[in-house]
């Protein structure tokens, strides 16, 4: 049976514990508020761009000249960008994007196609790594920021992606990420961004305003502008997606922490009335001695 | 008020200027363009240049750096989309000029071709910063 002391113990480092998560809680909520802030201020230029995309794609005639549209034909080789969180203690958030890329990755392995990854963040790189080492090509860890996610890392990965596409390296792109539902729903998810599904884009802006207005276009060649205008969008893409990662990660680890620390008060709850009882038992015991000795005289 | 157009610029980070003005001139890929209201639409590239803002007529104007990117026109509302933008009176002259030649440094030290292709990029843009800011 445990002394008194080590109940004592117990309960100190228990609360210690739980201080730790409750600090934890209380940082991950006021992150989460900035992330949110920032996935907001992202929002006009991502949908001006894809209303811009739509526009451009209704009034493209013929097949477009762009692989990043038409894809290359191909979908042997498939490149899939993971987004994960650089820190655990986050609940199943990068569990639950690893799960999702797992199952990806073994499909299109099953299909006998190739395969390679690309890691933002390092805790998808530490978990895909053991089962995929040969396929992961690249890792972008510390991809977010201290404080916030910046354009110019998203633009980043974008450019090692184009630059493998443009090298040949891969048909088909794909994106998986956590999306960001609400505080309590993340859910994993696989977009793909080469090449590009403009309905998918243009589902969003169905109230897309003056969209059988006639536009002029400078240069007037539609696929110049096209051309220009689709890797921009990959990094934008990107960017949203690791907006929604961040915010997810922050969200996820303030609901894991709330438990955490409603956890370890119920443990506390119950260590003190063990420690109670332990402490009661003690005080009779030494009574009936004190007792039982006085009788024996 | 009808003879004003909606602007805005966008960034991937935030909105940046959202407001309404009599006359916008855009740095197009093809050459300067003004927007008023009730431009037609239109749907431009942009270079590296000053966007200059005009709130009325002979108001003054408000000189704004982008580095590229995309015009979006319709008859009530004109928005550019730039990767980086920055107000012309923001920039400051001496700080771009080091800029510039650590830049040329850079360049000379870099091997990889990709490497070369960023710098160079990034010396044009320095480069049409400070005429920005000099040359009127």
């Amino acid at each position: 049976m445990p002394s008194l002391r080590d109940y004592r113990d117990r309960i100190k480092s228990v609360k210690s514990t739980r201080k730790i998560t409750s600090a934890m809680k209380m940082v991950a909520a006021s992150k989460l508020r900035r992330a949110q802030e920032q996935a907001e201020a992202s929002q006009p230029y991502a949908q001006s761009m894809a209303k811009m995309l739509t526009r451009l794609a209704s009034n493209a005639t013929g097949a477009s000249s762009s692989k990043l549209l038409s894809g290359t034909g191909a979908d042997q080789r498939v490149l899939m960008i993971v987004v994960t969180a650089d820190r655990g203690l986050c609940g199943g958030f990068n569990a639950n994007v690893v799960k999702e890329a797992r199952t990806n990755a073994r499909n299109i392995l099953a299909q006998g196609k190739e395969l390679s990854i690309v890691c933002v963040g390092r805790k998808g790189y530490d978990l895909l790594n053991r089962e995929f080492r040969a396929n992961v090509v690249k890792n972008f860890k510390d991809a977010f920021g201290k404080k916030r996610v910046e354009y110019a890392q998203a633009n980043a990965i974008a450019e090692f992606v184009l630059d493998r596409f443009d090298a040949n390296e891969f048909d088909v792109c794909q994106l998986v990420y956590s999306e960001f539902k609400s505080v309590l729903v993340q859910s994993p998810r696989n977009q793909q961004l080469i090449p590009l599904d403009v309905s998918a884009v243009k589902d969003e802006k169905a109230d897309a305003e003056g969209v059988n207005l006639t536009y002029e276009f400078e240069p007037a060649d539609e696929e110049v502008i096209l051309n220009k205008l689709l890797p921009r969008n990959l990094g934008v893409q990107i960017y949203s997606a690791m907006l929604d990662s961040a915010a997810g990660e922050q969200a996820a680890r303030m609901t894991a922490m709330d438990n955490a620390t409603r956890n370890a008060g119920e443990m506390i709850n119950d260590l003190t009335l063990q420690y109670n009882r332990a402490r009661q038992a003690y005080i009779t015991k030494e009574l009936i001695e004190i007792i039982s000795g006085a009788e024996a005289l | 008020m009808s003879n004003q157009i909606n602007f805005e610029l966008v960034s991937p980070e935030a909105r940046l200027v959202s407001q309404a003005v009599h006359l916008a001139e855009i740095p197009g890929e093809e050459g300067m363009f003004g927007v008023m209201a009730g431009h037609c639409a239109l749907v431009s590239l942009l270079k590296c240049g000053v966007v200059k803002l005009h709130k009325t007529k002979d108001g003054e104007e408000q000189r704004i750096f982008i580095t590229g990117g995309f015009a979006d026109v319709t008859g009530e509302s004109c928005t550019v989309l730039a990767e980086e933008a920055i107000d012309v009176k923001d920039l400051n002259v001496e700080s771009l000029e080091q800029y510039l030649k650590d830049l040329n440094e850079d360049l000379d030290l870099a091997s990889e071709s990709a490497d070369k292709k960023r710098i160079k990029n990034r010396i044009e843009i320095t480069k049409a910063k400070i005429t920005a800011v000099t040359g009127r």
